[in-house]
Formats: structure tokens, C-alpha cells, sequence
């Protein structure tokens, strides 16, 4: 273990994580209105893009391995779908 | 010389808390699990010698908040979830598909301290005062009024919840890639099947119950606006993201009971179980739609009509798969050799009380009468049907069927089949009489009530003393069993699965030789035993 480096790979994504958080931070500040969440939020997608590939090492695994991980995310749709139809279509009492 | 079997092969506590043998961690699991049925076992005693009379007389009202909601954290998340998958899963699973074990041993070991050491900290809340919020830890009462141990309880079923992720992610490992040579999916017992369709309701729900308890806790402990209105966040949040999680884990709790039903009833009608492919996808079908159901907890809670419409919609389509399976383990009953062997009994026990709980659940699953039901007692007998009269009933019966392979030794059958009999017999008079008082009226989560519901509270109480002995006297018969019982063959029940065709016990490695599979399961019938399973 003495001569082991972490992959380049791992190291730029780690760095491009970091960037990522200081432009949120810095993007937050700025008036944007609505749009900060989004911008916010296109981020975020980014940086879980960024840990699923390489840290999770999902880039370039079978097919089988890619169904279960991606089955992950369809419940989240799942979970923002029917939660959000509750939200968007409430009327006030 | 044989290969001593997996109880024999070492006697230290070392050889038992270290051990990765995934027979030997399904009684550690057992063990554990007793002992979570008794203090739950005990709320519940406490609960219903309160009820016994109109007028508060044992407990206060606040000691009698503590008293259901210890009850209802226990047996959910410390018994119920773990009780079938983790013990008889556990050890049976491996067998059935012609393994030597689970695919990841050691993370086997691993769930279990995970479950010890969340039910330690659970206990712990317990203990040091309980908490009053009832098992579905609600907000704003859960964030903002209660004075209970809300947080240490919650973070105890958190470390809980990754002792089930692990077991999840294990028997989907398994199932994929520990299969023994010819045995293809639609080879495979129905057994491994519902596991299998619970294992993906583990990985993919209990993350959600994760991080919703750890926004509880947030909210309570830092005041950040998450569920409360005035500082921001969303007053049905909280539910939503309970029932996320909690709709699907009821599925969690039946869906382990209808797997070892399959293997109770083709093995005492000595018939193939009929339609075994609308079985075997009923049981992912119910996996995939209990996720799309939850807001039916909501109805009464302020969520919009067009959510409750959906949810009310959608949960008429989950019955759906429960209904096939019904039909079908009755279509296996029809011209079968039935035999009556105490296994049975429960699994016929099991047939009639999952049916009234799942057909109840369709009443509260429309909307109207929904808004008469709600938080009454009609809510509590639907899911104590399908909890208790369901999984706890399959429960006993898989336990009854695979203790001559477990122990190696064989139990009185009279008091078997007397044990059987007294639980139908008691559960009924439990839990019937609550469908009654919550038509008429009696809400849940009160011990004071007017005098005109006494009648059924008191059949209710007595029926939960005749409950409470049968579920005593497997205490006697099956430990005595173990010291004084028969020893059992390898094959007691003259069935075709994988695990019979080892001995009883079976050694260390499970298997002398690799089995080899050809041919589908469940193949009763006098030329079974020509045909060899071992090659
Ligand atoms: C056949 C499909 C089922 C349907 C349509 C159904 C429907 C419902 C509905 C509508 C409620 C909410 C009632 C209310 O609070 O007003 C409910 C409550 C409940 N059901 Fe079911 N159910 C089904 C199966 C199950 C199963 C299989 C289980 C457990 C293994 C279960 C356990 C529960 C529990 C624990 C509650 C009450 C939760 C609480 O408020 O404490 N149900 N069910
Ligand atoms: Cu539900």
C-alpha cells in the first residue's frame, strides 16, 4: 500500500466536486429570484452524476449493475411524483 | 467419518458472536427476536388490561401514550421486519438454492450487530422514559411538543434500518449469483421469490425511513424549517415521507409469510403450487405497486382530492397480486392430498385471517368510508389481521416446518396442532371484536372510553389471554423438544426442496456434494424420491 496514489480520475472529480460547492455558494448571493434554486438544483444533479460515475465506479459496469443503480433513482421519481401531485394540486381550505 | 453438523462444528461464544455461518446467525437472530416479541408482548398485555374497563385504572394517560407506542416501535422495526427474513430466510435461503452460504457472510454478522446495537439504543429511550408519540413519530407533535426520548428512539431505528439495508442487498446478491447449477429462476421456490421481492423493497425504502428520521431529527434538535409551516416547510412532508417508507415496509412484513404459506401449503396438499409463475410475479407486482399507495394513510389529513383519488385508485390495483395468490393457494388445496400436520394448520389459519385483513384494507381504501374509519379501531383490527393473523401466523408455520431441519429434532405434534387451533382460536376473538368497535365509533390511541363499547373490549381482552398462552406453549413443546425431542430424518416431510436433501441438522457447509437441479419445484408425487437431487 506504501507506493499507492489515488487515481487521477478520483482526484479530478474530487476537485471538480469542490469547485462545484464554491460556485453554489458563490451563486447563491447573487439575486437571481426563483432562479437560484434552479441553479441550485443543476448542480446538485451534477455533483450526484459526478459521485455515481467515478466514485461509485458506475461509468463502466455491465448492464444488470446499471438496472439496479438506476432502479434507485426511478423511486425517487416515484417519490417526488406522487408527493409533488399532492403539492401542486392542494386547494386551500 | 461425516462432517459434524453446523451446531456440533465448535462450542465457544467466540464460535457463536463471531461466527459467519449464516445457520448459526439465524438463531442468533431468533434469539434476539424472542426477546423483542416478550416486551412488546408485554405493552401489548398492559394495553389490554386497561381496556378492560371504561375508566382509566391501571395507567395514566400519558404512561398509556408510552405503553402503545412502545408496543408499535418494538414489534414493527425490532420484531416483525426482521422476524421471517432474518431468521428462517437467514437459514433457509442458502439451502433451498443449493449454497454454502450467503453471498456476503461477514456483512450477515454485521446486519445483526447493527440490529443489536439500534435495538439497544431504542430500548434505551424505552427505559429511560419511553416516548409518546405513537409509532409514526408525527410532526409538529413529534418536533415540537413532545417531552419524550423522540430522538434517541429514532436514531436506535436508524442504525435498525442499515441492519435491513445489509440483509436486503445479501439475498439479492444471493439469489443472482449463489443459485446451485440448473436452477433457473422459474426452478427456484416461491420461498426465495417473495424474499427476493422483499429484499427490494429493503434496499430501495428503508434509505427514504433514513433520512426522514434524520430530518426529524433535525427539525426537533436544530429548528430547522423542514415539516413546520411558520419556519418554512411543509406540514404533510413528514407524512408523505413516512408512508413512503412505511406503506411498502407493511409489504415487508407479508410478503416473507406468503413465501413460506407457498411452501406449506404444496407440501401438505402434496400438490405443485398452482399458477406458480403468476405467484412468483405477483410477489414482485406487490413489491413495484406498494410503492404508489402510501397516501392512503393521508385521506383525512388535508392532502389534495386528486392525491387521494390517485392513492385511493392505486391501492385497489395493490390487492390486486395479494388477490391472485389467495386464489391460487386455494385452486393448490383443491383435489390435493391434504394432510393436516400442524404446519398446515397455520398456513390455513394464515389463508382465512390474511383474506379478512386484506379485504378490510380495501374498505379503508376507499374514500368515503375511509373518513368514518380513520384512526378507529376498524384500522387497528385490518392490520392486526394481516400482521399478526398473517405474518406471525406464517411465521409459526415456517418455524413448525423447518424445526426438525433447524434442530435436528422432532416436537409433539398434539401440541402442535393444540397451539395452532388456540391461536385462531384466541386471534379471533381479539381482533374481531375490534372491527366492531371501530364501526361504531371507538377511536384508537385512547384509554378511556364510554361504557356502551365495554362489552367488545372485554371479549377483546379475554380473547388476547387465550392469544398469550398459545403463543406460550411452542415455548414448552419445541423446548422440549430440543433436549428430549425425536431425533429428526433428513426429510420429515417427504418434500422435494433442496434443504430436505441434506441432513438434519445440516453440517457445516450445508451440502457434502454440490447439488445439481432438473427439474421444476414442488414436484410431489411417488416417483419424486427415484429421481436423484444430489449429483
Ligand atoms: C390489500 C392491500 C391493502 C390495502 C388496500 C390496505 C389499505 C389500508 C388503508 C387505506 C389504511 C389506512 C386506514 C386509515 O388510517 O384510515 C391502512 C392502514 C394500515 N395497514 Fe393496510 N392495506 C393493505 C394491506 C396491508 C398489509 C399487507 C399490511 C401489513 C402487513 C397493512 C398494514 C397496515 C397498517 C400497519 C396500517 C395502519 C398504520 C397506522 O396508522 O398505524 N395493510 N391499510
Ligand atoms: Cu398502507
Amino acid at each position: 500500500m506504501t507506493n499507492w496514489w489515488p487515481p487521477l480520475t478520483l482526484v479530478g472529480s474530487w476537485l471538480a466536486l469542490l469547485a462545484l460547492l464554491a460556485l453554489t455558494v458563490t451563486l447563491a448571493y447573487l439575486p437571481l429570484g426563483s432562479f437560484n434554486s434552479a441553479v441550485a438544483i443543476v448542480i446538485a444533479a451534477i455533483k450526484a452524476t459526478i459521485v455515481a460515475a467515478f466514485f461509485m465506479e458506475l461509468r463502466d459496469r455491465g448492464a444488470r449493475l446499471l438496472i439496479f443503480a438506476g432502479a434507485g433513482l426511478f423511486w425517487l421519481g416515484i417519490l417526488l411524483w406522487l408527493g409533488l401531485m399532492d403539492f401542486m394540486t392542494r386547494t386551500p381550505a | 467419518m461425516t462432517e459434524p453438523d453446523y451446531l456440533n462444528s465448535a462450542y465457544t461464544l467466540r464460535s457463536w458472536f463471531f461466527t459467519t455461518d449464516h445457520k448459526r446467525i439465524a438463531i442468533l437472530y431468533f434469539a434476539t427476536l424472542i426477546g423483542f416479541f416478550f416486551i412488546g408482548g408485554a405493552a401489548a398485555t398492559a394495553i389490554r388490561i386497561e381496556l378492560a374497563t371504561p375508566q382509566a385504572d391501571l395507567v395514566s394517560s400519558d404512561t398509556y401514550n408510552r405503553l402503545f407506542t412502545m408496543h408499535g416501535v418494538i414489534m414493527v422495526w425490532f420484531f416483525l421486519i426482521p422476524s421471517i427474513p432474518n431468521t428462517l430466510g437467514n437459514f433457509i435461503v442458502p439451502l433451498m438454492i443449493g449454497a454454502r452460504d450467503l453471498a456476503f457472510p461477514r456483512l450477515n454478522l454485521m446486519s445483526w450487530y447493527l440490529f443489536i446495537a439500534g435495538g439497544s439504543v431504542t430500548l434505551f429511550a424505552i427505559l429511560a422514559g419511553g416516548i409518546d408519540t405513537g409509532w409514526t413519530f408525527y410532526t409538529p407533535f413529534s418536533t415540537l411538543y413532545s417531552n419524550s426520548y423522540v430522538i434517541v428512539a429514532v436514531t436506535g431505528i436508524f442504525i435498525a434500518g442499515f441492519s435491513s439495508i445489509l440483509t436486503g442487498l445479501n439475498f439479492i446478491a444471493t439469489v443472482h449469483r449463489l443459485r446451485a447449477p440448473g436452477l433457473t429462476w422459474y426452478r427456484l421456490p416461491l420461498f426465495i421469490w417473495s424474499l427476493y421481492a422483499t429484499s427490494v423493497i429493503l434496499v430501495l425504502a428503508t434509505p427514504v425511513l433514513a433520512i426522514t428520521l434524520v430530518l426529524l431529527a433535525t427539525e426537533r434538535f436544530l429548528g430547522v424549517g423542514i415539516f413546520d409551516p411558520r419556519i418554512g416547510g411543509d406540514p404533510l412532508l413528514f407524512q408523505h415521507l413516512f408512508w413512503f417508507y412505511s406503506h411498502p415496509a407493511v409489504y415487508i412484513m407479508i410478503l416473507p409469510g406468503m413465501g413460506v404459506v407457498n411452501e406449506l401449503i404444496s407440501c401438505f396438499s402434496r400438490k405443485p403450487v398452482f399458477g406458480y409463475k403468476f405467484v412468483a410475479w405477483a410477489s414482485l407486482a406487490i413489491a413495484a405497486v406498494g410503492f404508489l399507495v402510501w397516501g392512503h394513510h393521508m385521506f383525512v389529513s388535508g392532502q389534495s382530492l386528486l392525491a387521494s383519488l390517485v392513492f385511493s385508485f392505486m391501492s385497489f390495483i395493490v390487492a390486486v397480486p395479494s388477490a391472485i395468490k389467495v386464489f391460487n393457494w386455494t385452486a393448490t388445496l383443491h383435489k390435493g392430498s391434504l394432510r393436516f400436520d400442524a404446519p398446515m394448520l397455520y398456513a390455513l389459519a394464515f389463508l382465512g385471517l390474511f383474506t379478512i385483513g386484506g379485504l378490510t384494507g380495501l374498505f379503508l381504501a376507499c374514500l368515503a368510508f375511509d373518513v368514518h374509519a380513520t384512526d378507529t379501531y376498524f384500522v387497528v383490527a385490518h392490520f392486526h389481521y394481516i400482521m399478526v393473523g398473517g405474518m406471525v401466523t406464517a411465521y409459526f408455520g415456517g418455524l413448525h416446518y423447518w424445526w426438525p431441519k433447524i434442530t435436528g429434532r422432532l416436537y409433539s405434534e398434539y401440541w402442535a396442532r393444540t397451539a395452532a387451533v388456540l391461536i385462531f382460536f384466541g386471534f379471533n376473538l381479539t381482533f374481531f371484536p375490534q372491527f366492531v368497535l371501530g364501526a361504531e365509533g371507538m377511536p384508537r390511541r385512547y384509554h378511556v372510553y364510554p361504557p356502551e363499547f365495554q362489552v367488545w373490549n372485554v371479549l377483546s381482552s379475554g380473547g388476547a389471554t387465550i392469544l398469550a398462552a398459545a403463543y406460550l406453549l411452542p415455548m414448552f413443546y419445541l423446548g422440549y423438544s430440543l433436549f428430549f425431542g425425536r431425533r429428526a430424518p433428513a426429510n420429515p416431510w417427504d418434500a422435494p426442496g433442496l434443504e430436505w436433501q441434506t441432513p438434519s441438522p445440516p453440517p457445516e457447509f450445508n451440502f457434502e456434494s454440490q447439488p445439481v437441479v432438473t427439474r421444476a419445484p414442488y414436484q410431489y408425487g411417488p416417483d419424486f424420491a427415484a429421481e436423484p437431487q444430489n449429483a
